[in-house]
């Protein structure tokens, strides 16, 4: 019996291959002319001004901080969820513990302002 | 009818090759194989009939015909599209970053495939069994942001940086919402087996059970295909449709038919998770497992582009502030509220 992550690298080997066949039989079959202003970043016809790789508004970055530290204790709910039928008493208070702490993180969050869009 | 057609198949060629004597494990491996095949040649055409039904869906509701001129009823209009996108050149901007540039369509179908992986297109139709297929579903569908921000950050163009920025800022909050919602579920089937959870819905589907949880996660599932009313990372109107600005030829094609790939993910999962996977309704087995599966996936994609065509796109501060303040709370006191229920109801002893 083969294991089931033969199956999954097959289907990773299966997504690279059709991404790579058809950029592949592009390039076998197209066209290349350098020509013209083509190879220019597109920008509705004018020249692109100042470098594009800047520093940049940092409200997205305080999405994924909060993102990373909420998914984090969402993988940690996921064996519980497993086995919250079985364990009882015991496990329906640990979630109410652990659902609180996520909302007073949350909260936090939200005092904080760091949900608003500035 | 047809009930057994597909894994009949597979059974008979099992046994086939160890007939002729292939070793067990190759001939597993060969009917792998012939498996993940199967799934490619169905996706393909999937997307390409799903682009179609896109436009024919669009112009039936903007009251117009739709593209009828290529093959009957205008079917083979994409097929004619993407041959000839395969015709023109891909271009390479001079100051791009080459490698990320051309890697991201190239590994833009890798997510899309790996969670078609364990998807079960009918009852004991997975091609990959496994124990944690939800979230390993969730895992790896999660890794498109990364290959959208690739495409993004590589262009070195501003409309493109826009985009990417806002593919990880929008995904990332969505993503959230959307595994929480599924959480409830979990707790419910008490199991991460995708077929196990189909199985638990025989009495009653999970949507009747956690009606909150799948709004939460048709909303969110939306957003994380990136479809209007979330469609910001794209918005063609005022960021030229964001990461894609500078891809050209068949690497855009690509970018455009995984997303459709992407839509059938999120639509497989809803199915599997509320609507109760290859499961009959009321006990109608005259049509094969497989096909029911099918119906209730397309019955829910076209509800997306329903919803696409129907309402107008939101603001960057409006997403945000949607995704964190009312999703992420409302997702949390579902699973507060299952697990109160769950509790209650054991202890009533009903």
């Amino acid at each position: 019996m083969l294991s089931e992550w033969v199956g999954v690298l097959l289907f990773l080997v299966g997504g690279l291959a059709v991404g790579a066949g058809g950029i592949l039989t592009a390039f076998l079959i197209a066209p290349r002319r350098r020509q013209g202003s083509k190879y220019e970043p597109y920008e509705c016809g004018m020249e692109t001004i100042g470098p594009t790789w800047v520093q940049f508004k940092t409200s997205y970055f305080l999405y994924a901080l909060l993102f990373v530290i909420f998914d984090v204790e969402t993988i940690y709910l996921y064996p519980w969820a497993v086995k919250f039928q079985s364990l009882g008493l015991f496990a329906f208070i640990e979630m109410i513990i652990f659902i609180f702490i996520l909302v007073v993180g949350l909260w936090y969050a939200w005092k904080e302002g760091a949900l608003e869009w500035k | 009818m047809g009930e057994n057609l597909f894994t009949g198949i597979a059974a008979w060629m099992r046994t086939a090759l160890l007939d002729i004597g292939t070793p067990p494990l190759l001939s597993e491996f060969i009917v792998l194989l012939v498996k993940l095949l199967a799934v490619i040649i169905f996706v393909s055409l999937n997307v390409l009939w799903l682009v179609y039904m896109e436009r024919k869906v669009c112009a039936y509701i903007q009251c117009r015909i739709g593209p009828n001129r290529v093959g009957p009823k205008g079917l083979l209009q994409t097929v004619a599209d993407v041959l000839k996108l395969l015709g023109k050149e891909i271009i390479v901007p001079r100051r791009v970053d080459k490698i990320v540039y051309l890697a991201a369509p190239l590994l833009v179908f890798v997510p899309p495939m790996m969670a078609f992986a364990v998807i079960p297109w009918g009852n004991g139709m997975a091609p990959v069994e496994m124990n944690i297929g939800i979230f390993y579903v969730l895992a790896v569908a999660s890794l498109s942001t990364l290959i959208f921000w690739m495409g993004g950050w590589s262009s070195y163009n501003k409309y493109s940086l826009v985009g990417g920025m806002r593919v990880v800022a929008q995904m990332v909050s969505y993503e959230l919402p959307l595994v929480l919602a599924l959480l409830g579920v979990v707790m419910l089937a008490g199991t991460l087996n995708i077929n196990d959870i189909v199985n638990a819905q025989r009495q009653v589907w999970f949507v009747f059970a956690q009606p909150l949880a799948f709004l939460i996660y048709l909303t969110a599932g939306i957003s994380e295909v990136n479809r209007v009313p979330f469609d910001l990372v794209e918005g063609e109107s005022e960021i030229i449709a964001g990461p894609y600005t500078e891809y050209s030829g068949m690497a855009y094609a690509m970018y455009m038919l995984a997303e459709y790939a992407n839509m059938m993910v999120v639509a497989c999962m809803a199915t599997i998770m509320f609507l109760g996977g290859w499961l009959a309704p009321f006990g109608w087995t005259f049509l094969p497992s497989w096909f029911w599966f099918f119906i209730k996936v397309y019955a829910l994609i076209f509800l997306f582009m329903w919803i696409r065509w129907t309402y107008p796109r939101i603001r960057v501060d409006q997403l945000m502030g949607f995704g964190w303040k009312v999703l992420v709370p409302l997702s949390l006191a579902n699973i507060f509220v299952t697990g109160v229920g769950m509790y209650v109801y054991r202890a009533i002893g009903w």
